[in-house]
This record gives C-alpha cells, sequence and structure tokens, in this order.
C-alpha cells in the first residue's frame, strides 16, 4: 500500500487503474491513454498531481539562499506570482532534482519568499540536501503538504476553470499570464503545466479539492493518469527526471543549458565550477530528439549509434499519438548531426536527429 | 475480469486459438493480454506463406507502454493475415476476439491442438500471474 492523495477514491470510482509511481498509488489511466492524451491536446484534462512537494522558503535570506542552491537566477523573478524552471545541483554539477520557483510577493518586499515545487521520487533527498544548504542563511523550509495539486491542461482548460470558479478568480484567470500565479483564499493558481498545452497547475487544500475534481469532471474535463502525462510531456520535449536526467549528467548534457543563469558570473551556485569548466571545455555529450518515422517504437536505454562519432542512449522514448510515429529523447556524443541509428529488437533502424520539442500546442513543431 | 470465451484455445503467452474445422486456425492475442498492453499502436504480422513452428516468434505487438513478441501457439503456414490492423491497430484493444485477429495458419500437425489450454485452464493461469 502506497501513500495516497486526497482524491484517491474518486481515481477508484472514475475508473483509475491505479499504479505504484514513487511510493503513490496514482491512476495510470482511467481506460484509454491515448484517448486521455488526445483530450488534453484537443480539449481540456485533468491530472492528480498532489503527489509532487511543495516547499515554502521564506526568511530574511530567502532569495540569497535560492541564488545558491539552484542553478537559475530568482533574481530573475521581477514580478509577483512568477514562475522560474531550474534544477538543483550537486557539487559535481549533477542534477538533484528539477524544480518550479514561484515568487510569492513583491520583489524586495520585506517579508519575501518563494513557493518551491519539486518531484515526488525525490522528495526524501532534496529535503536533506536542501537542509543541508541552509545551515548559515537566515532561511525557513515548511513543507505544504497539505495543498493538493491539480493540474488542468488543453486548450480549453483555462475556460473551463475560469468558468468553473467564477468571481474574482474567473477574470483573473484570463488575465493571467503564461508561467504566473496569484493566491486566492489559500488556493494558488498557475499557468503552468507539463503537456506543451495552455493550461494551469493549481494548488488547492486537500479538504477542498475532492469537490474541485468533481465539478470538473461535471465541467465536461477528463480524468487523465500518468500514462498521458508522460507522453504528452515527451512530445513537449520536457525532461523527466531519473529518465532524461539524474544526479550523474548536468543541465547542459541535459538540453536545458537555457534554464542555468552564467550571469551575473560572480554569482556562486552549487555546481558552478564544474558547469563554467564543462562549458568552456566543451565537447560534452547532448539531448536530442530522435524521430522514427515508419514502424515501430523507440524505448528507453536502446542503444543509439552514430556512425563515425560514437554511441548514445536513448533516455525516453513513446509512441507520439499526436504526430502518429514514435519520438525520443536521447543522450548522445556532442558531434551528432541530423542522422542516427537505434538498436531495436537485434536491428540497427534509421532514425533522424532533431532538437526538441516535438509538438506545441496541438501541432508539429520540429523541422 | 477479463474476457475469456469458452469455445477457443489458449497458450499460457496469452494468445488465443480458434479451431476453424478445415484444417486451418485463427490466432490473436486475449483481452487479458490486450488489458496489460494498454493502447496498441503497431502491430508486425509474419509474412504469407511463411512456415512456423509452435512456439516461433511470428509478429511484435507494440503498444504505447511496450513492445510484445506474438508466438506461434502452433505449427503451420500463414494462409491469412489481418492487414487491417495497419491502419487500426486498436482494434486489438477494442476486440480482440473478433475485429482483432491478427492471423490464420494451416496446420501442420492437428495432434498439437491437443497440448492447448481450455478457457478453464487459461483462466486458471492467468490467476497465477
Amino acid at each position: 500500500m502506497g501513500h495516497k492523495t486526497p482524491l484517491y477514491e474518486l481515481h477508484e470510482s472514475m475508473g483509475g487503474k491505479l499504479v505504484d509511481f514513487g511510493g503513490w498509488d496514482m491512476p495510470l489511466h482511467y481506460g484509454s491513454q491515448l484517448e486521455e492524451h488526445n483530450i488534453v491536446r484537443q480539449g481540456a484534462g485533468m491530472f492528480d498531481v498532489s503527489h509532487m512537494t511543495i516547499v515554502d522558503v521564506s526568511g530574511q535570506e530567502a532569495r540569497k539562499y535560492l541564488q545558491y542552491l539552484v542553478a537559475n537566477d530568482v533574481a530573475r523573478l521581477e514580478i509577483k506570482g512568477k514562475a522560474l524552471y531550474t534544477a538543483m545541483l550537486n557539487e559535481q554539477g549533477g542534477i538533484i532534482d528539477d524544480l518550479i520557483i514561484y515568487l510569492m510577493t513583491d520583489k524586495g518586499s520585506s517579508n519575501e519568499w518563494y513557493r518551491l515545487v519539486v518531484n515526488c521520487a525525490t522528495r526524501e533527498k532534496d529535503l536533506a540536501w536542501m537542509a543541508d544548504r541552509a545551515i548559515g542563511f537566515d532561511v525557513t523550509l515548511n513543507e505544504q503538504p497539505e495543498l493538493a495539486m491539480v493540474a488542468v491542461q488543453g486548450p480549453k482548460a483555462r475556460a473551463s476553470v475560469a468558468a468553473l470558479l467564477g468571481g474574482s478568480r474567473e477574470q483573473a484567470i484570463n488575465e493571467l499570464p503564461v508561467f504566473q500565479g496569484f493566491e486566492s483564499e489559500g488556493w494558488f493558481i498557475a499557468r503552468t503545466g507539463y503537456t506543451g498545452e495552455d493550461g494551469l497547475e493549481i494548488m488547492v487544500p486537500d479538504d477542498e479539492v475532492a469537490q474541485f475534481w468533481s465539478a470538473l469532471a461535471e465541467a465536461g474535463v477528463a480524468p487523465c493518469g500518468l500514462g498521458a502525462r508522460d507522453t504528452l510531456r515527451l512530445e513537449a520535449g520536457m525532461n523527466l527526471y531519473g529518465s532524461d536526467m539524474t544526479d550523474a549528467v548536468t543541465p547542459l548534457e541535459s538540453g536545458i543549458a537555457w534554464s542555468v543563469a552564467f550571469e551575473p558570473a560572480d554569482r556562486q551556485f552549487v555546481g558552478r565550477e564544474v558547469l563554467d569548466q564543462q562549458k568552456a571545455n566543451g565537447g560534452y555529450n547532448k539531448l536530442v530528439g530522435l524521430v522514427l518515422e515508419t514502424r515501430g517504437v523507440l524505448r528507453g536505454h536502446q542503444r543509439v549509434i552514430v556512425d563515425g562519432v560514437g554511441e548514445g542512449e536513448i533516455t525516453s522514448g513513446t509512441f507520439s499519438p499526436t504526430l502518429g510515429f514514435s519520438v525520443a529523447l536521447a543522450r548522445v556524443p556532442a558531434g551528432t548531426g541530423a542522422a542516427a541509428k537505434v538498436e531495436m529488437r537485434g536491428k540497427e533502424i534509421d532514425v533522424r536527429v532533431v532538437r526538441p520539442p516535438f509538438v506545441r500546442n496541438g501541432k508539429k513543431v520540429f523541422e | 475480469m477479463s474476457n475469456v470465451p469458452g469455445e477457443l484455445k489458449y497458450v499460457s503467452s496469452h494468445e488465443w486459438i480458434r479451431v476453424e474445422g478445415d484444417g486451418t486456425v485463427t490466432i490473436g492475442v486475449t483481452d487479458h493480454a490486450q488489458e496489460a498492453l494498454g493502447d496498441v499502436v503497431f502491430v508486425e504480422l509474419p509474412d504469407m506463406d511463411a512456415e512456423v513452428s509452435a512456439g516461433d516468434d511470428a509478429g511484435v505487438v507494440e503498444s504505447v507502454k511496450a513492445a510484445s513478441d506474438i508466438y506461434a501457439p502452433v505449427s503451420g503456414v500463414v494462409v491469412a493475415i489481418n492487414e487491417d490492423l495497419e491502419d487500426a491497430p486498436e482494434m486489438v484493444n477494442s476486440d480482440p476476439y473478433g475485429d482483432g485477429w491478427f492471423f490464420k495458419l494451416q496446420l501442420t500437425d492437428e495432434s498439437e491442438l491437443d497440448d492447448l489450454l481450455s478457457a478453464d485452464e487459461y483462466s486458471a493461469a492467468c490467476e497465477e500471474e
């Protein structure tokens, strides 16, 4: 028996196939993963992401601490509610976890604080690491286990939630810029997601989330499981921690160099020296997209062969329901060009190497 | 609980076999198998006129989740393949014992049919998994 979110009974009653995910009993799908995927690309679907870990960081040195803790720079957050994607690195530059950080107050206010959302499978090591790094800083870390979280995603997601909540929240949701959130009566509603579609991620007090989920279902928002969440994020070219990146690789080797703030050059964050060195030396592996436009499905851990250059490995692969063929993320040598081969079931199959993402807002985006 | 029609034969690798009575058999994968696989996206079938022995790989079924081999449950010559699965692999999920059939074999040794499982035996085998 794993941990249960406050929506567990609803998942069961709505026909969810529940599986273990990082110690939590979570819905894999509610019948068809493909249908759920397509609903999110075309309409609106909802995901229970209550298993994710929310940590609030406050105190006089909250900003200074986070500028040291993570590779992106929270000083870039200028507006209350704005979100920042980043990685938390170890001393070797390896990725401990990826996370989103929201600025929860006006920048520079005396009580400036931040909200972090980290992965569930990495919760213990993240919290321990964060607490250790906090030594010497005037900072307080508060986990928020009593907040559930629902992601409502798809071209019709925002309108569905806005109409359901009504009032001032409706207006705020309609006017909400991308990658920004707002607090409202204990809720936190942000225009973020992990699907490549427009949508919201909504933190809701545990005792209110079941009613919210049921009301969304009545409004025609389809419950979706972790299966669809994975195919959606992979089409969107978004990394999955533990598959596409681990503590053995750096952000530069994981396609998320854009999330590392090298400027200002005097900001010392954990892992910086290794990244500076790696960037200066060049020649490191890179995370690329692979496309197989014929039959077959690329899968994680398959061997990638680049003639005259070397070998790599698929970090995640799937059938892309939106495109109708298979796509993958793979870590390959620096010199990899536009073509590679993948060893599938004993045969070497030609694939194209592209720059992710594969799909955004329901449409193919790679060349 | 998954559907296990009483009139069919089975093997523990989750193929079903319908004995047509004219020396041929029709083969597909069971409801239990399609449910475990999840949404099927590609099916690779054997070549027409290919000769297969019981237990040989005779194709591949790929779902969003995983790839699985399809085994020939008995020996024979491939006399028909379900080409509709090329465009509509989801029929393996929606109608595993009907439109989702895979291929037909002309039997080379009818006595092999005696080795197949009954519906009850197959159900019991699934429960042991």
